[in-house]
């Protein structure tokens, strides 16, 4: 057991003494932060092309139908049927395309989805490297795709696709402030923003049993900020809006699904380790409890997409800042409270704050609300009688 | 104030969410409706006056293609205006049961599709669509046993049904009602309290019930307005009049009302079905005679609620064996009237919510 | 109150309506020789007749016929109203005023038939395109296919403007 338990670590004390028979320090470091990399990189990829296959075999399941079963054995080289379809694609260039903007597009929305992997620890060693604002990097980092969507938007040189950004980019700025919110609720108690120490920080239970109204806010925000259903609007085709990556084809859209399922891992991977206790966990060896971890998130997200209908634009952002925003802020200032007074019992007075906190929410909004019996449209222009 | 210009925007005919070769054409003022021109005729095959040529037995499969999803009750209007044209007395009882059934089978068949789709253009991925055809799987497993086709059945004819149910099809009935109430509730459990549901469809498509009176609207559309107006009840026709079952009607007025009202008039036809099934009697299922229709000059209108609304067929004969004049009321040129007034003010994103929960077929609508 | 009551009280209130019982038909039918807005109007208002289900039209060789069917929302009815006219001058009011239903079924009434309606707000083809040589219902055209070649050489209008891009 303990053998497994550190066994990254050990591969890596493996590896680093064996290049030191042959190689300075500064060549040690190199090499290892090249193979750190790589090995990285190798496994995002792997992990994102099976998600692809895992939620469309989930949302198959969800809708009575058994998903990818044709590509070999249970469907699963699913995966590089896609891929290689994807690859084989002729990327064609639209006339009226602004060329940088447009081609650095898919190039940005995919790169910091994978730099942010340099921070996010899957085990007490197994993290590329652990600086001390982790979780500050991870939020400013994610930011950058914001301005990739926009890119990608602009420099397709469609009105309807500069709307569908432009929209993509109100949605996922809007939340990012409660995702911020919610996440500040853990640093209060852990405190630290180093994703490592705030994973050692935690005590003996989850932290969303103590903090359920981050942790649910935290879920909400991680699927808005992926845009997945629900909040899937700029990639919708049943509306009106092209979104922003049709005029995208072949390998340059291939860069913008990697990048969706990416930042679905990265959110589910920052849920769990702020909210589910990271890799903490009996028995098994830390970086499966992890990987268990984000998966339930990721299988949660699956979920969510194969049952709800989609929001509306007004929707969306009336939720994000008249309802996520206001409850994250008064989140943290009762979690501040009650960390301060060092209540006893554990993760109950958190839990016992948050349910009464929930229902004065639930009680402001049905006031807020009028009774769903006949509400009229807004007037707008009158219909000329005949 | 800004001084800004309103854009015009198509939508169609090619379109995920259009439910058929339907175009509109949207004049927008930011991201609110300020106009609406539907365009159709796309479909338009000229069932009209392709009819004129052929004898009334042979327009049979015509009706079929009207709403192609209802098939069964498309016949049951032309076979009861003809028989109406014509002067036949009462049909065998059998038939007449007959009829019931494949008519509230369809009325299933066509609200589940109608509920279905109406999700999929929400967003819902997929899961209520395949949910619903399921069901509807189902009963067009049904009308393949009893008519040979499972959406064009042609099955209802002038005089009673084409031909008798083979022997597993009563049992068949009975084991699909057995389980239908439980999906029906299942499907409500999943849906009707759905919070982002309710919150893109309450207030949006609101028709007020003397505008809907008063553009000739039917069905589900005009009994989600409070309008307890349904053909069944107010002129009976077949053995309606002798089943108990209630008219579903919402105060909601919108689209999420419209959604109510179909997911109640499941259940009703559901209660429909049984009685039919208990009181089906023996005997005949083609009234005697009715070889060679020639009706006496005259002209005939007989209505029927199908599942989508009033459909009506208005016969005029000239003692041919062809009729002379043949119109379709349609169900979905009617409802149609309706959709301007009920998009002006709204966003770009309820108009195809609004044009889901009308529920036309494009097949009626252009003929 | 049976539809034969309601058209007695109609004859009475407008003379000028002439509006006459049609012998032997299967729904209580009646020819309206006089003004057919009044009487559509008076129908609506006092007797009730709120929901028109079918306007439609007929060509009966020399001349055509315009054939309404009205119902109430309270129960009653088919009452079936008729109007008649040579095809010379093939113009009838539009109802649109008195029951909006009546707005796109007299334009496939036109389409189709040719009937002009007077006073329609929107008096276009709905079916067909704009530019259609003929009227496919009437007795007289002959039934036949276009090729594409003939359908855009007849079209006349472009109605939609195009959303720019």
């Amino acid at each position: 057991m303990p053998f497994l338990n550190n066994l990254f670590g050990n591969l890596q004390d493996l590896i680093s003494s064996w290049l030191a028979g042959f190689l300075p320090q500064w060549g040690v470091d190199l090499a290892m932060m090249a193979i750190t990399t790589v090995a990285l990189l190798a496994f995002l990829v792997v992990v994102v092309m099976y998600l692809t296959y895992l939620e469309r075999k989930v949302l198959g399941r969800i809708a009575d139908r058994p998903g990818p079963n044709r590509v070999g054995p249970l469907g699963l080289f699913q995966p590089f049927a896609d891929v290689l379809k994807l690859i084989i694609k002729e990327a064609t260039t639209p006339q009226g395309v602004d060329y940088p903007t447009y081609i650095l597009a898919p190039i940005l929305i995919v790169a910091p989805a994978l730099l942010v992997y340099a921070v996010i620890p899957f085990g007490p060693r197994m993290v590329p490297t652990d600086i001390n604002v982790a979780l500050l990097f991870v939020v400013a980092i994610s930011s950058v795709a914001t301005l990739a969507l926009l890119m990608g938007g602009w420099g397709s040189g469609n009105k309807y696709s500069l709307l569908g950004g432009m929209r993509a980019v109100a949605q996922m700025i809007s939340y990012e402030l409660p995702l911020a919110f919610a996440f500040l609720g853990v640093v209060l108690v852990t405190g630290s923003l180093s994703l490592v120490k705030i994973v050692e920080g935690q005590p003996g239970y989850p932290l969303a049993l103590a903090q359920p109204i981050g942790f649910l806010i935290a879920l909400i925000c991680v699927v808005a900020e992926s845009n997945r259903a629900p909040f899937d609007l700029p990639e919708a085709e049943s509306e009106l809006v092209a979104g922003y990556h049709t005029e995208y084809g072949g390998v340059r859209f291939a860069m913008f699904f990697l990048a969706e399922y990416i930042e679905m891992f990265t959110g589910s991977a920052m849920v769990a380790l702020l909210f589910l206790g990271g890799w903490r966990g009996p028995i098994l060896p830390p970086y499966v409890w992890m990987l268990i971890k984000v998966y339930a998130v990721l299988f949660f997200m699956f979920w969510l997409r194969g049952t709800f209908p989609r929001l509306r634009v007004d929707q969306l952002m009336g939720l994000s800042w008249k309802f996520l925003l206001p409850l994250g802020m008064v989140n943290v200032i009762v979690m501040a409270f009650i960390d301060k007074l060092h209540l006893p019992g554990g993760f109950l007075p958190g839990l016992a704050a948050s349910i009464v906190i929930l229902a004065v929410a639930g009680g402001v909004v049905r006031i807020g609300r009028r009774s769903p019996a006949v509400r009229t449209a807004r007037p707008g222009l009158r219909v000329k009688e005949a | 104030m800004l001084r800004t210009e309103t854009l015009s925007i198509n939508m169609g005919p090619q379109h995920p969410s259009t439910h058929g070769v339907f175009r509109m054409v949207l004049t927008l003022d930011g991201e609110r409706v300020v106009d609406l021109v539907p365009h159709f005729g796309y479909l338009h095959r000229g069932i009209e006056k392709l009819a004129e040529g052929r004898t009334y037995l042979q327009n049979v499969p015509f009706t079929d293609r009207l709403d192609y999803i209802s098939g069964m009750s498309n016949n049951l209007a032309y076979a009861l205006a003809v028989e109406k044209l014509a002067g036949m007395g009462p049909m065998p009882e059998r038939a007449e049961y007959l009829r019931v059934i494949m008519a509230e089978l369809t009325r299933l068949a066509n609200h589940c599709v109608a509920i279905g789709f109406l999700l999929n253009d929400l967003g819902a991925f997929f899961t209520p669509v395949l949910y619903c055809l399921r069901q509807r799987e189902y009963i067009v497993d049904l009308f393949e046993m009893a008519s040979g086709s499972r959406m064009t059945p042609s099955y209802i004819r002038p005089g009673g049904v084409a031909g008798d149910v083979p022997p597993e099809f009563l049992p068949a009935v009975r084991k699909l009602l057995a389980q239908m109430p439980s999906f029906i509730d299942q499907l409500d459990q999943l849906l009707t309290g759905n919070e982002i549901l309710m919150a893109r469809m309450q207030g949006v498509g609101v028709l007020p019930p003397e505008r809907a009176v008063a553009l000739g609207v039917t069905g589900p559309l005009l009994r989600a307005s409070g309008v307890p107006y349904d053909v069944r009840t107010a002129e009976p026709y077949s053995v309606y009049g002798q089943l108990d079952f209630d008219v579903v009607t919402e105060q909601g007025q919108d689209a999420y009302a419209r959604y109510l009202v179909r997911i109640g008039e499941m259940r009703q036809s559901v209660r429909i079905l049984e009685q039919a099934l208990a009181r089906l009697p023996e005997g005949p299922v083609m009234a005697e005679g009715v070889k060679r229709i020639r009706p006496p000059a005259g002209e005939a209108y007989a209505r029927i609620e199908a599942p989508k609304g009033e459909l009506g067929f208005y016969l005029v004969s000239d003692g041919t064996p062809n009729p002379y004049r043949y119109h379709i009321r349609a169900t979905s040129l009617a409802n149609l009237g309706a959709l301007r007034d009920m998009c002006i003010g709204h966003l770009v994103a309820d108009v195809v919510i609004i044009l889901g929960s009308i529920d036309i077929t494009l097949g009626e609508v252009d003929r | 109150m049976s539809e034969s009551d309601t058209i007695s009280r109609l004859q009475a209130a407008l003379p000028d309506a002439r509006v006459q019982p049609v012998e032997g038909a299967k729904d209580p039918t009646f020819l309206v020789e006089g003004d057919l807005l009044q009487a559509a109007a008076w129908l609506r208002a006092e007797g009730g007749y709120d929901f028109l289900s079918s306007v439609t039209g007929v060509d009966r060789g020399d001349h055509f016929e315009v054939v309404y069917h009205l119902y109430r929302t309270q129960g009653g009815g088919p009452l079936v109203l008729k109007v008649a006219g040579p095809w010379e001058k093939a113009e009838v009011p539009s109802l649109v005023g008195v029951w909006p239903a009546a707005e796109l079924q007299e334009r496939e009434a036109y389409d189709l038939l040719g009937i002009t309606f007077l006073g329609h707000p929107d008096p276009r083809r709905i079916l067909l395109w704009e530019g259609f040589p003929g009227h496919p219902l009437r007795r007289s055209f002959e039934n036949k296919t276009f090729a594409h070649a003939e359908m855009r050489a007849t079209m006349t209008s472009d109605e939609v403007p195009h959303a720019e891009n």
